[in-house]
């Protein structure tokens, strides 16, 4: 029985770069929008916060997996452009989807730095770009630290949908284990929660050491 | 390449999904409300080992990605030895689902527990309530109420994660979608339904939350019990 264990622990190591690849170009791709949205989501102009808004909303209130599929067979249709591969709509999917999410960490950290904070910027006379770069974002980048370790994790998780699209993760290796030997599915599957659980537990612990970071100093 | 008459002739064929689509969310809701109470009751147990490694397989199954967790149920689960029967794509997905999010609900009851304030224990204690009565008269009817946002955001995000069933054929929205797709070689009308449907029904309800939360925070006066909430 171990013997099969390790036997499929490396058939599904075939997929491991994939899944992994995927995983970082989409947590650096939601990390960026998150900024970009949940910065541009506080600004005057009311066109800009409401094209912003507009994005978030429509991403957080529909699913991964019909963003994924809608991504995967309309874009090139609708817009006449060719994504490259389906690496790259998996990764776009993924960004795009958790960014909005993520934006809202962005926004609401931002808020929850003090307001003295604001106004003691402003009494020394600081620029608006300075104040957000020196005073304000500092602080509120503590305070995301948890909710971004969370949201890691969820990227993690939702990078194994690619494999519906055709992309060669560690759940297609794993479907196809299965599919060829029907009686050790179980471990399979099995095989494929604790590889994913493997990746995630980096994950987990950096979620943790954000939560004692974000608390240290915060008088509450 | 947008058609509205393909729009408009696919719209009755998808909706007939919805049923299955809120039958799943819901029955796996009720499912995840009542499994988060079994994982508080047995991470506290007295044999602390015991709790450890529940603890464990919580945070195993709550990393790893619903949809092989499906899998799993649905293709693995009729060869596991001695317990393994086979279920239908629907009961798969949602003992699946169920359980997968009944992991963050015990989060949630936990936050809401942790914020009744230790004085209340105390003084049930001192007038000498017993175990089942602190717990009932004393501690729920506090720790619940200002967990129902989350709650009711944890059931918008199932909400979201219904279509994942969709892979092992349950036919909600998604599927519908697809077969439409499959069948007529246009595959944006359908999936543009689709994403609406789940946005014109979440949306709205996510609104709804957002005044409940600041209701509750306003009764309770506790920004404390507002956790994280994540999918």
């Amino acid at each position: 029985m171990l013997d099969s264990a390790f036997n499929i622990l490396s058939y599904l190591g075939q997929g491991l770069w994939t899944t992994v690849s995927i995983f970082l170009a989409a947590a650096l791709f939601s990390y960026i929008m998150a900024f970009v949205a949940g910065l541009t989501r506080m600004v005057k102009n009311p066109i800009i916060r409401g094209a912003t808004a507009f994005y978030v909303e429509v991403f957080r209130g529909t699913s991964l997996i019909v963003q994924l599929f809608w991504l995967y067979y309309a874009v090139p249709i609708l817009f006449d452009i060719q994504l490259g591969s389906n690496w790259i709509v998996g990764v776009i999917a993924i960004g795009l989807n958790y960014g909005a999410y993520m934006s809202e960490v962005v926004r609401t950290s931002i808020l929850a730095v003090d307001k003295g904070q604001t106004e003691a910027a402003i009494a020394l006379n600081l620029s608006p770009v300075q104040r957000m770069r020196h005073i304000i974002l500092p602080q509120a980048l503590r305070l995301m630290l948890p909710e971004f370790g969370n949201y890691s994790i969820q990227i993690l998780k939702g990078t194994a949908l690619v494999s519906l699209i055709g992309l060669t993760d560690i759940l297609y290796y794993g479907d196809i284990y299965r599919s060829t030997n029907l009686s050790e599915g179980p471990m399979a599957y099995l095989m494929v929660l604790i590889m994913y659980f493997i990746i995630a537990l980096p994950l987990i612990w950096m979620s943790k050491k954000g939560e004692k970071i974000a608390r240290k100093g915060v008088a509450s | 390449m947008w058609s509205w008459e393909t729009f408009i002739d696919a719209f009755p064929f998808i909706i007939k999904g919805i049923n299955v689509t809120l039958g799943l969310t819901f029955t796996s809701y009720v499912l995840a409300l009542a499994a988060g109470f079994i994982w508080l009751a047995l991470e506290s147990t007295p044999l602390r080992p015991f709790n450890f490694v529940i603890y464990w397989i919580r945070e195993f199954i709550r990393s790893t990605p619903p949809i092989v967790q499906i899998f799993f149920l649905y293709f693995a689960w009729p060869m596991v030895p001695y317990i393994g029967t086979s279920f239908t794509p629907f009961i798969a997905a949602m003992i699946a689902l169920g359980v997968h999010f009944s992991t963050y609900i015990a989060e949630v009851y936990r936050s809401g527990i942790e914020s009744v304030d230790k004085g209340q224990w105390e003084a049930s204690k001192a007038l000498n309530f017993s175990r089942k009565d602190t717990w009932m008269k004393i501690v729920l009817p506090q720790a619940l109420p200002p967990t129902i946002p989350m709650l009711g955001n944890y059931l918008i995000i199932l909400f979201k994660e219904v279509p994942l069933a969709a892979t092992i054929g349950v036919v909600g929205i998604l599927s519908l979608g697809r077969t439409y797709g499959a069948n007529t070689w246009s595959y944006i009308e359908p999936l543009t339904i689709v994403a609406l449907l789940f946005l014109l029904l979440s949306y709205p309800s996510a609104v709804l939350i957002r005044k409940l939360e600041d209701k509750v925070n306003r009764r309770f006066d506790k920004k404390n019990t507002k956790v994280k909430v994540t999918e």
